[in-house]
């Protein structure tokens, strides 16, 4: 096998597997931000104890986020030097900066959020875990940033053999960093709604820890459904919208527009086929696309068909990645807006059928940043810093596919192991339930 | 007035210190770890640094992204050329960093051993790679006319490197028992002076081999500095924290002891970094084939940028990293939210 692939392959891997976590990690702090407070100022035991509990599982999520991210900080130069000699000028900075703004707050501030109940004032353990979400979302921002310049570059020179910044702020604020940093994070809020609803459905359905998991239930849906509609509407739209002006081919590859045309339609359900670039079972809808994209039913969108072929992404990874990442989308907001309902109505404490959904679908948010995430990646291709350089003059010349191999088989073994021990943990952890408040910690 | 490329010389050397210096504890802990008598020990141990070990680490990110930003063609240099030491190492960092987490959640010995051993060596392997790692680049490795790597993994494996590997792994060691003397209770500690003023013989009998060897194999780092006030300043820093280090573990004042052994760890870092200048990595082959911080670095635009985010974000990050440690100042205790 050629080195490029095999070290895409492992980027695909360290990549993948790390970024199951980080939104996770995310959503369920701003969460717990939401009820330590509401612990903390209604002196509410069992929103203490909600706090403890999935404090625990965020330190748990957090601890393998954290061991599977330092291999991020140091791939670019282990496995794509030639891409850091090319990009360290504008790419390094926002790496730097996550590092100083975020990793130091976030890390620091768990330490104290996790062993420092009791010895810091209520008010300040709040705040210790404030400062976790904040430096994980501001750690958001800067990967983000990093990513964006690689999809929309900005703010610089090609000189000296390498991209040299010119302007910091245009760069950090390239065509799609800003929309694309909403609509990850909002991602990421809404991987903590599922996860703290679906362990809170977990023991409903068993009628365990009744009031502890109604509260955690009521705050996670209320929560969980602002968050999924936002995600599409304004966010994923405005996304969307970006792409089809600053990355064409992308758009025309993620929503199968194989062939200009004016009056594009949005396509509902196909199967890609390539070459020559067709959908097989098309369900489409004239119009929408165009109306989507550019605000009218008859714009013109490019087809993929016009670009040439060495420009062009995978067709077949894009398309069917980001169609069912819309699907999981839609089926956020309908589960979220279910459940706000029949808590309305008082229905939902005794639904075994949607509790139990509700706990099947804690991986799926997860499996949807994912899908996102391998649209926008393989949307670039064949990229690696869009119109600038291309994936196949980014590797490392001087590591052989022999050791990338057994970089891949040995990061394998690893996050196979970690995963399994992460699931198991966990659902351990769930099983055994949240533990009383000790006497001292009852308030009063 | 120093110029840019040279504040971003300090800066990551800074960084480099401040990482060795707070992880260097954790790594140090975790091979202690290793010989921990019995269940309290090990679990006291763990949780000596469980509140502060991942905000130690980031220490280690934070030089490698300062060093991506600042000096991307070292960064690229280095660690493709490293490869295989480096997929070693980050695994290494990962076994470290789970096994705390793992460790106290299924209560059976054996699931306690596995991890007992995760983070033990973990962390030895990883003391050992970073000192073997700091041995190639005092000695220089071989570069081509483009700053490319042009040894293989078996190189990185010579004598001198691994001499110094020892080095850091005694230095780490003697640095994680001093903190531990400090942190835990007294009748925990019982073996821990002892251990230490081990470590600190082994630490200089290797210290003087290494120094010797260094002059053999790397007689360049030598040439500029002997008539600089500032490496005999770091030098007799050096001497008097490595001499005070005995006398300080002798009378039982740990907080001295510790802060001699930070401090050897910060001047002997020093010292070589300034040996290294304006050298980032001095190439063996070939001294003009060196990576130096004026032909390996960034722009002035970004050196600039980077250093305003320095300003900005260090100074609160010392803010709070004191506040945190203060919080967990005095002995380890171990209760219903410990490890």
């Amino acid at each position: 096998m050629d080195t490029v692939l095999l070290a895409r392959l492992q980027f695909a891997l360290t990549v993948g597997f790390h970024f199951l976590f980080p939104p996770i990690s995310i959503g369920l702090a701003w969460l717990l931000v939401i009820v330590e407070g509401l612990g903390w100022r209604k002196n509410d035991a069992e929103y203490v104890r909600i706090g403890k509990f999935f404090g625990k599982l965020l330190g748990l999520t957090f601890a393998v986020g954290v061991a599977t991210g330092i291999v991020m900080e140091f791939q670019f130069g282990t496995n794509w030097s030639e891409y850091s000699r090319f990009v360290g000028d504008i790419f390094g900075a926002p790496l730097a900066a996550e590092g100083v703004f975020a990793f130091f707050l976030e890390s620091g501030f768990l330490g104290l959020y996790l062993f420092g109940r009791g010895r810091v004032s209520k008010g300040a353990h709040w705040f210790s875990v404030l400062m976790v979400a904040v430096g994980a979302t501001i750690s958001a921002f800067w990967i983000i940033v990093a990513n964006s310049w690689q999809q929309t570059p900005a703010g610089y020179i090609i000189q000296n053999g390498r991209a040299e910044l010119v302007s910091f702020s245009e760069a950090v604020f390239n065509p799609s960093t800003l929309v694309r940093y909403f609509h990850t994070v909002d991602a990421a809020l809404v991987c903590g709604a599922f996860f703290m609803a679906g362990i809170a459905a977990y023991f409903l359905r068993r009628q365990r820890e009744v009031p502890f998991a109604q509260r955690a239930m009521k705050v996670s849906i209320v929560f969980g459904l602002v968050v999924s509609i936002l995600e599409v509407v304004p966010f994923g739209h405005e996304h969307a919208r970006q792409v089809a002006r600053t990355q064409p081919e992308k758009f025309a590859a993620i929503e199968g527009l194989y062939a200009s045309q004016t009056g594009a339609p949005i396509v509902l359900f196909g199967y890609p086929i390539n070459p020559p670039p067709e959908l097989k079972a098309k369900v489409e809808i004239p119009g929408i696309l165009s109306w989507l994209a550019f605000g009218d039913p008859n714009a013109p969108i490019r087809g993929i068909s016009e670009f040439p072929l060495e420009n062009r992404p995978p067709l077949w990874l894009t398309f069917v990645s980001f169609h069912n990442m819309v699907i999981l989308g839609m089926y956020f907001i309908a589960m979220m807006a279910l459940a706000t309902w029949m808590l309305f109505r008082k229905t939902l404490w005794n639904n075994r059928k949607i509790l139990s959904l509700f706990l099947w679908s804690i991986p799926l948010p997860v499996a949807a940043c994912q899908l996102g995430w391998i649209a926008a990646e393989v949307g670039r291709q064949p990229w690696i810093v869009y119109n600038l350089l291309r994936t196949s003059d980014a590797v490392s010349v001087t590591v052989s596919g022999g050791e990338i191999l057994f970089s891949i088989i040995l990061f394998g073994l690893v996050y196979l192991l970690l995963g399994v021990l992460y699931v198991f943990l966990l659902t351990r952890k769930v099983q055994h339930g949240p533990e009383p408040l000790h006497s001292s910690e009852v308030p009063a | 007035m120093m110029d840019l490329n040279t504040i971003w010389f300090v800066l990551t050397g800074v960084l480099l210190i401040g990482y060795a210096v707070l992880d260097g504890f954790d790594l140090g802990v975790g091979i202690s770890h290793l010989l921990a008598r019995n269940e309290t020990e090990r679990r006291t141990f763990i949780n000596a640094i469980a509140p502060v070990w991942d905000g130690n680490e980031v220490w280690l990110l934070t030089a490698g992204g300062a060093l991506f930003a600042a000096f991307p063609p070292v960064y690229a240099a280095v660690f493709s050329g490293f490869y295989l030491a480096m997929m070693l190492l980050l695994v290494a960092l990962i076994a470290r960093a789970v096994s705390m987490e793992f460790r106290g959640k299924v209560d059976a010995q054996g699931w306690r051993r596995v991890w007992d051993w995760g983070f033990g060596i973990g962390s030895l392997v990883s003391a050992l790679l970073l000192g073997v790692a700091y041995g190639n680049i005092l000695r220089g490795i071989p570069l081509d006319n483009t700053g490319h790597y042009t040894g293989t993994f078996l190189d990185l494996l010579n004598p001198f490197a691994l001499l110094v590997g020892v080095l850091g792994l005694l230095l780490f060691s003697m640095h994680g028992a001093t903190y531990l003397a400090l942190k835990v209770e007294p009748e925990l500690r019982s073996t821990m002076p002892a251990r230490a003023t081990r470590l600190w013989m082994g630490f200089v009998v290797f210290f003087i081999i290494v120094t010797g060897a260094t002059l053999l194999t790397s007689p360049f780092l030598f040439q500029n500095i002997l008539g600089s006030p500032l490496f005999w300043m770091l030098f007799i820093l050096l001497l008097a924290s490595v001499l005070l280090y005995p006398i300080a573990l002798k009378s039982g004042r740990y907080a001295l002891a510790f802060t001699a052994s930070a401090a050897t760890i910060a001047s002997i870092m020093g010292v070589s970094f300034l040996s290294l200048f304006p050298r980032l990595v001095p190439a063996s082959n070939d001294p003009g084939f060196s990576l130096t911080v004026y032909n390996a670095s960034s722009t002035h635009v970004t050196l600039s940028v980077m250093l305003i985010i320095a300003c900005i974000g260090v100074p609160v990050v010392i803010g709070y990293t004191v506040f945190i440690y203060r919080v967990f100042k005095g002995k380890v205790t171990l209760g219903p939210d410990s490890y």
